[in-house]
């Protein structure tokens, strides 16, 4: 393990007030990301979420005597895919060893982990911070591959547990952070950084309901400028508010104790988000001795540098790559581009979107008229009701100055109930906007009659042009094209 | 006793391809010899209908002319050795009544290769042993009776607890026994520290423990993942050799098995051993030992120098440390291996308040003191503490000692000559009850071939001045186990066959 080094320089925004002075929070994390992948580490059994209990269990999860673990290569290239995305070293050789416990949803009786020699070491993170705006990075200290346990049941019998070993053998990642965060929403922020780069490169679908990413959080407090204190470390917590929340509450207990003139014992806590507090589970007299040793059934891991590379040259364009690119091809600001780019499939509708159109108006519309709107009605752009290819023709439709952007909105109202194709909505509907001067003339000339006295004004005061525009735009019915209108009320009233 | 239960694994071989016996009255006479035999204790289950059965296919198939290159021959199964639909225990109460749904590769093999199961073989509880005496099943007797026993007194005492009457050692006692007993013509074994070769050295068999990784170790029961391998027990050089080409070999479910050919072991007897440097190593020439094993020893040599062989002295420095090294890592695997056995989910189970007084009580149920004895020890080198003292240690001594032969062999070495055990077979109840090392002392010769992963071979070489058993062991390079072959003959050869126990126990 590398010594623990403080990273961050002291920002005062960050601290927290406690009854005696500032404080600083001090945050870790080790995140456990089930890998994507048709089977389990060691067995062919399926990994797949669900299933009636123990459908997924084969000789090997059930650990039958004289059974033997053999690697998925699958899992070992997802981890090193994982790895290469957190800008991490990746380690030709790591070993597996045994972490022995009892526990009845273990059924070897020991885990199969990477203790000494993991697959992939220190790497980095980028951060944005959207609530107190700025950027962090946060360390990466390593990441390993180890088997997921099995789940006991305990509400199926008054007397008796019962135990599903579904997930018994399932590759999990543990992706252990530098403690390097100073906020809980800097912990949220990571984790969903963390969770995009997971995403983006397929090897965790980050499924936090269905247990597919779990946060272990580490928390300490210190006065501002001293050593790190002791830890505690909140297991398992399944949502990044709860963590948000944990940490807040930690954060919060910690100073309590210390600020009445106790100390922190080193331990392991849970979460009670009902409660939305945290209590001790063991301390760390109590902790296990897990007598870890190197798995003998398996040879150490060993690939080629060739084998990274060739995984490497099939990586997708990773998070922070898209976002400079959207900000450089686009003209983005980095907030829409940061927005864009935080889930996939949302960066690649814009894409769509903006795809031989102007950047700044496609990211407009889909940030602010269809992510607004899908928020709303709590869908994301794979369910959305507009496609791509009909916001862009909107887009279009405005551009080509076929309609204004007021009238564009009613456009995106009937597509989005109504579907069809916004050309031919527009040409059905006689939403066309008027560019014909003569008309827009005539409307004018009406409107300057029956309002000398407004001329007078207007000639006065040149403000007062926008409520002849409103007015003509009223006697068009909002189709004449605000430009024209704007160009020939300035001729008229000579201003 | 009958004729056809004395045959060589090759004669019978022979015979049934020339249709002058069949596969039934083969396996038959086995069968009945097996009953006959039953107070003896090799076998701890018997499966006379699947014998049948599969004789008759084996039948079928000489007569088709696509018999297996071991068909219709008659063996037993150790019972390490996961067997489908054949209840499997280990030898342990912890497995009582436990049946597999499936079949461990080197057992398949033998199948498919056209041999008979005539049933399973006992064995110290989890291996753990070298007496055959910590067996859930009880102790098992050798075929051979301690000097100047009477039949009358032997088959008396047999009746009984057979206290004094010979080991046929550990851990493979049963098959040791069963082999040389005639009731079968062949068995199957499994070599940790020495359980091949100090029992077939024990009963006059022959064993070998091949390299590390030759026989997948796919379904069967583990005891130290790093040291454990299979092999086979038989009555001469070249039926262990005909035996162990269909039970290696790789297999992808295993993946400390190696992908390389298996060779025709058969092909290497009666290879000329001219020219061949047989390395004699000074430091097995341990404190005790008595004079008769190292006359034996000296015998030896002159066999394989008369054959040809040139013989030189050799050093493997780190031989003393062999045993106690191999005393911490054995136990340490162990102790993680055996952790499933926990009565969740098959096996033993006795109820308790709680899930940990139920481990607790399962575990004390289920395994015997010398299993618990393993796992405690395992369990406290592995510990935060005093893992680097004992664990790493002796790991490294296992680098040292796997160095020790690696320069022998090569400074030109072709095999290495050693004593087999350090004395000829004890009595039941005689040794370990006081104090266990007194027992871990049989494996002084043998441990340090599995701590080097070295392939082994334990031949019979004479009988002592009491008129037991002792064999010799010749440890060749990693894969090279054709050129033991092809040197335990020019022993079996020269020493002379030993003739094995007449069925006094009908």
């Amino acid at each position: 393990m590398n010594a623990i080094v403080d990273t961050r320089t002291l920002d005062p925004k960050k601290l927290i007030k406690g009854a005696t002075g500032d404080w600083e929070v001090i945050i870790g994390l080790e995140i456990h990301a089930q890998v994507t992948s048709h089977a389990k580490l060691f067995s062919g059994a399926s990994a797949e979420y669900g299933g009636e209990p123990n459908a997924h269990v084969s000789l090997v999860d059930a650990a039958m005597p004289g059974m033997l673990p053999v690697i998925n290569e699958e899992c070992v290239a997802q981890a090193i895919r994982t790895g290469l995305g957190l800008k991490a070293e990746i380690n030709l050789r790591s070993v597996f060893d045994r972490k022995n416990y009892f526990y009845p949803d273990l059924p070897q009786g020991y885990q199969i982990s990477q203790y000494k020699s993991p697959i992939v070491g220190e790497g980095e993170v980028i951060v944005d911070l959207p609530e107190s705006g700025g950027q962090i990075t946060v360390g990466i200290e390593r990441l390993h591959l180890e088997q997921d346990a099995g789940k006991s049941l305990h509400d199926q019998s008054p007397s008796l547990s019962f135990v599903d070993l579904n997930r018994s053998g399932v590759a999990l990642m543990e992706i252990v952070s530098k403690p390097d965060m100073r906020s809980s929403e800097e912990a949220r922020a990571y984790v969903t950084k963390l969770r995009t780069i997971l995403r983006y490169l397929g090897t965790c679908d980050g499924n936090m309901d269905e247990g597919s990413l779990r946060a272990d959080v580490n928390v300490s407090v210190r006065r501002p400028g001293e050593g790190f204190g002791t830890r505690c470390e909140i297991k398992n917590v399944n949502s990044i508010r709860f963590m948000g929340q944990a940490i807040e509450y930690e954060a919060r207990r910690q100073i309590g104790v210390l600020e009445d003139g106790g100390k922190i014992d080193q331990e392991t806590r849970l979460y009670d988000a009902s409660k939305g507090e945290t209590r001790s589970m063991r301390s760390k007299e109590e902790a296990h001795d897990y007598r870890y040793f190197p798995d003998p059934d398996l040879l150490p891991l060993e690939f080629t540098q060739d084998y990274v590379n060739e995984l490497a040259s099939h990586l997708p364009e990773l998070p922070d790559d898209k976002k400079a690119r959207f900000i450089k091809d686009y003209g983005l600001t980095a907030y829409d581009a940061g927005v864009l780019i935080a889930e996939q499939d949302q960066a690649n509708y814009y894409e769509a979107v903006a795809n031989g159109r102007d950047g700044k108006m496609a990211a407009n519309w889909v940030i602010n008229e269809l992510f607004g709107r899908l928020n709303k009605e709590g869908k994301d752009v794979s369910t959305s009701p507009v496609s791509a290819a009909q916001l862009g023709a909107i887009v279009d439709l405005i551009t080509e100055n076929v309609i204004s952007g007021k009238l564009a909105k009613d456009l995106f109202e009937i597509i989005w109930t109504e579907g069809g194709d916004p050309r031919q909505v527009v040409e059905t509907r006689g939403m066309k906007q008027v560019t014909d001067t003569g008309a827009i003339e005539k409307a004018i000339d009406a409107v300057i009659a029956a309002n000398p006295d407004k001329v007078a004004q207007a000639q006065a005061k040149p403000t007062m042009i926008g409520w002849f525009v409103g007015m003509v735009m009223k006697e068009t019915g909002g189709k004449a094209n605000p430009q024209v209108v704007n160009d020939l009320l300035k001729a008229k009233l000579g201003i | 006793m009958t004729d056809l239960t004395h045959m060589t694994l090759a004669d019978a071989r022979d015979a049934l391809k020339a249709k002058k016996i069949s596969a039934v009255e083969l396996t038959d006479a086995h069968i009945a010899a097996v009953e006959a035999a039953r107070s003896l204790g090799a076998y701890v289950l018997e499966t006379p209908d699947q014998a049948r059965m599969m004789a008759k296919a084996s039948d079928d198939k000489i007569s088709k002319g696509v018999a297996g290159p071991l068909e219709g021959i008659p063996l037993g199964i150790k019972d390490l050795y996961a067997t489908k639909g054949v209840r499997t225990t280990a030898c342990s109460h912890i497995l009582a009544n436990f049946v597999p749904q499936y079949e461990s590769t080197v057992s398949s093999q033998l199948w498919r290769d056209g041999a008979v199961m005539l049933g399973k073989l006992s064995n110290d509880e989890f291996a753990m042993g070298s007496s055959n005496e910590s067996s859930a099943f009880g102790p098992v007797a050798s075929p051979w009776t301690p000097p100047n026993w009477s039949v009358e007194k032997a088959k008396s005492v047999l009746a009984g607890d057979k206290k004094g009457l010979l080991v046929p050692g550990g851990s493979s006692g049963g098959s040791a026994s069963a082999v040389a007993a005639g009731l079968c013509l062949g068995a199957t074994a499994t070599d940790t520290g020495g359980s091949i070769r100090q029992p077939a050295a024990f009963t006059g068999t022959v064993g070998i423990k091949p390299t590390y990784g030759r026989c997948s170790r796919w379904g069967i029961v583990a005891f130290a993942s790093s040291l454990d391998q299979a092999g086979p027990i038989a009555r001469t050089v070249r039926d262990s050799a005909i035996m162990l080409r269909s039970m290696a070999g790789h297999d992808p479910k295993d993946t400390t098995s190696v992908d390389r050919d298996v060779p025709d072991y058969e092909a290497a007897i009666g290879r000329s051993v001219k020219g061949m440097k047989i390395g004699i190593p000074k430091e097995y020439r341990v404190d005790g030992m008595s004079a008769e094993i190292d006359a034996l020893w000296t015998k030896g040599a002159d066999m394989l120098r008369a054959a040809g062989a040139e013989i030189v002295e050799i050093s493997l420095p780190h031989t003393k440390y062999a045993l106690p090294a191999y005393y911490i890592v054995a136990p340490a695997e162990a102790s993680s291996n055996l952790a499933r056995y926990d009565g969740v989910r098959y096996g033993l189970r006795v109820p308790g308040k709680d899930i940990t007084d139920m481990y607790e009580k399962t575990r004390a149920a289920g395994f015997g003191p010398e299993v618990r004895r393993r796992i405690m020890i395992g369990t406290y080198v592995l510990s935060a503490g005093y893992y680097d003292a004992y664990y790493v240690r002796a790991q490294q001594i296992r680098t040292l000692i796997k160095q020790d032969f690696e320069k022998a062999y090569a400074a030109g070495v072709d095999a290495v000559l050693t004593p087999a055990t350090p004395s000829p077979a004890f009595g039941i109840g005689e040794k370990g009850g006081a104090d266990p090392v007194e027992m871990y002392l049989n494996d002084v010769f043998t441990v340090t071939v599995n701590m080097a992963g070295l392939p082994g071979l334990a031949v019979p070489a004479g009988l002592s001045s009491d008129g037991l058993p002792l064999g010799l062991q010749l440890v060749g390079r990693p894969f090279d186990e054709e050129t033991l072959f092809s040197l335990g003959e020019v022993i079996e050869q020269a020493a002379g066959r030993t003739k094995l126990p007449e069925a006094w126990w009908v």
